[in-house]
């Protein structure tokens, strides 16, 4: 008897969920548009306020204004912003490379896992401006100190999600593997590691942010101790001068940058995700 | 029509001598259980939840180890040959598939983990999703997939690496009933075809007599097995025998059986 002709009951399922196309289209302008309107009425009543209450640009500048520093300063602003991102993105690239193998490594063994993860955690829970003075005297080199302030911030979300992923691979599968003779190579690398994508990829997204925050915070400190290139440093300057319109014009090149890194690495979640994780598939 | 004795005649494949097992927490899930499987045969596991039947797969499988008695493979052949024919295929009660791979990449698991690339596996894959007709289907994802299709593509799985015995841990307890009866048909026609032993664990009294040879009921916990009844229906059977009056009594004798192995 064919298997073929008696599928029909299962095959329902097997095509994709119609919503309609319309309906989808629908969602996805509101998507865009709604956040939109709410940050043209924010600006619009911001703009307001200045203008009404006749507020002077030193206090708080039309946001015009802003947009217009950004382009008139970029001789300044600029090289910042790309030391800032630099640093941004070469910590997360390490946190992400460190937090993996730190992972697999725990997870290898319970005895290496119980051992080093709340050592982990301590690095975690410390406030990184309490270590900073301590990396400030241990490390020579400026752009070693920052860098190292925003990794230690980035690195443990990818460590503690990944760690999670690594461990929460369907033990049926694992028996399975086991029933098969699967190496630990093998069940590491076709089991355990596709199981950790979506933890890993979570925190990534939690990390991209947060090696923004580190090394902005780190600039912060490391500036009033007399180096400065980036945004922090821009910002701290700008305070001192009461040249506010440049500072809110590097807020907003930082707040930019964190709204792009978000974006970016969400689009990556959705292309990795996107076949078979259900955070990234649509009904 | 019925015989009390298990059929000695048949060479067996494996057999459990005296095997307990007592888990680290101190449950006792087994005690002295006795079975001895024939080359070739289908033989149900029947018993309440909880009765050791999946245990009793765990340890043919090799997953656990029994803390009592022994477990015997009558190989015909001897030192590599033997680990070769020995080849056990196993079906969860769950499908088990990876999300993130292919129903094609999933069946491939298997021989992939013995060091087969994607081509030099393909013509056996495809073999088995074709045997249970998913071969459209080798590039959908398991999400994509209803609750048979699942099913489908986990049986396809152990049956790619060709597997002398498969072990079935309540596979079809999750599906609907026109579903079940289906892949129910579909598994003996498999059985028939491909000459393997089947060791199915079930609590449904109709799904052992539809499907087995041979039931072997099973004790509350620990679990030991108190019963051997002999479906005496030849094979292939059809929805004819599903409702045949021969069926009923032989599921009533069964379920006579089971109440007396529950204790009631």
């Amino acid at each position: 008897m064919s298997l073929a002709a008696r599928r029909e009951s299962d095959e329902a399922a097997a095509t994709a969920p119609s919503l309609s196309e319309r309906r989808r289209r629908t969602d996805k302008m509101l998507r865009i548009g709604l956040p939109l309107v709410v940050l043209a009425a924010f600006v619009a009543l911001w703009d307001a306020i200045v203008v009404i209450n006749a507020i002077p640009t030193y206090i708080l500048p039309r946001p015009w204004l802003v947009l217009a520093t950004i382009v008139n300063d970029w001789a300044i602003l600029g090289p910042s912003l790309f030391n800032t991102l630099a640093i941004t993105l070469l910590a997360l690239a390490l946190a992400t490379v460190g937090g993996v193998l730190l992972a697999i490594a725990l997870t290898q063994s319970r005895v290496v896992e119980y051992s080093f993860f709340p050592i982990a955690v301590v690095l975690q829970v410390t406030p990184i401006v309490a270590i900073f003075p301590l990396i400030n005297i241990y490390v020579e080199n400026d752009l070693a100190k920052i860098l190292l302030c925003a990794w230690i911030v980035a690195f443990f979300p990818i460590l503690s999600n990944t760690t999670l992923g690594l461990n929460s691979a369907d033990h049926n599968l694992r028996d399975l593997y086991r029933l098969y003779g699967a190496s630990r190579w093998q069940t590491l690398r076709y089991l355990r590691l596709p199981a950790a994508m979506p933890y890993f990829l979570g925190g990534l997204r939690i990390a991209g942010g947060l090696a923004l925050i580190g090394a902005v915070v780190a600039e912060f400190v490391a500036g009033a101790s007399g180096f400065g290139t980036g945004l922090a440093s821009r910002i701290i300057e700008s305070g001192y001068r009461l040249n506010i319109p440049r500072l809110f014009a590097a807020l907003l090149l930082i707040s930019a940058s964190g709204i792009v890194i978000y974006v970016l690495l969400s689009l990556l979640s959705n292309r990795i995700l996107g076949k078979w994780h259900e955070s990234a598939t649509r009904r | 029509m019925l015989n009390a004795s298990p059929a000695e005649s048949a060479e067996a494949i494996v057999s459990l001598d005296g095997v307990g097992k007592t888990f680290d927490n101190g449950t006792r899930a087994l005690a002295g259980v006795d079975l001895r499987i024939g080359r070739g045969e289908f033989l149900s596991l029947l018993g309440p939840s909880g009765c050791g039947k999946s245990t009793i797969l765990r340890l043919i499988a090799g997953l656990d180890e029994p803390t009592e008695g022994t477990i015997t493979w009558h190989d015909r052949a001897t030192g590599r040959a033997a680990q070769r024919e020995r080849n056990v295929g196993f079906v969860f009660q769950e499908p088990t598939l990876m999300p993130w791979a292919t129903v094609f990449d999933n069946a491939w698991l298997p021989l992939r983990l013995k060091g087969m690339t994607r081509s030099s596996a393909e013509a056996q894959i495809m073999t088995a999703l074709e045997s249970v007709g998913l071969a459209d289907f080798r590039n959908a994802y398991p999400r994509e997939l209803s609750g048979g299709m699942k099913m489908r593509v986990s049986i396809a799985r152990a049956l790619a690496t060709d597997p002398s015995i498969l072990l079935m841990d309540e596979p079809f307890a999750a599906l609907d009933e026109i579903t079940r009866f289906r892949l129910n048909d579909d598994l003996l026609r498999l059985w028939a075809d491909k000459g393997w032993t089947v060791v199915f664990v079930t609590h449904s009294v109709f799904e052992s007599v539809y499907l087995s040879a041979r039931i072997a009921v099973m004790t509350n916990r620990p679990g030991r097995i108190a019963a051997d009844i002999v479906v005496d229906e030849p094979f292939p059977r059809t929805e004819a025998f599903r409702t045949s009056p021969k069926n009923g009594e032989i599921a009533r004798i069964t379920s006579e059986a089971l109440h007396r192995a529950m204790g009631e």
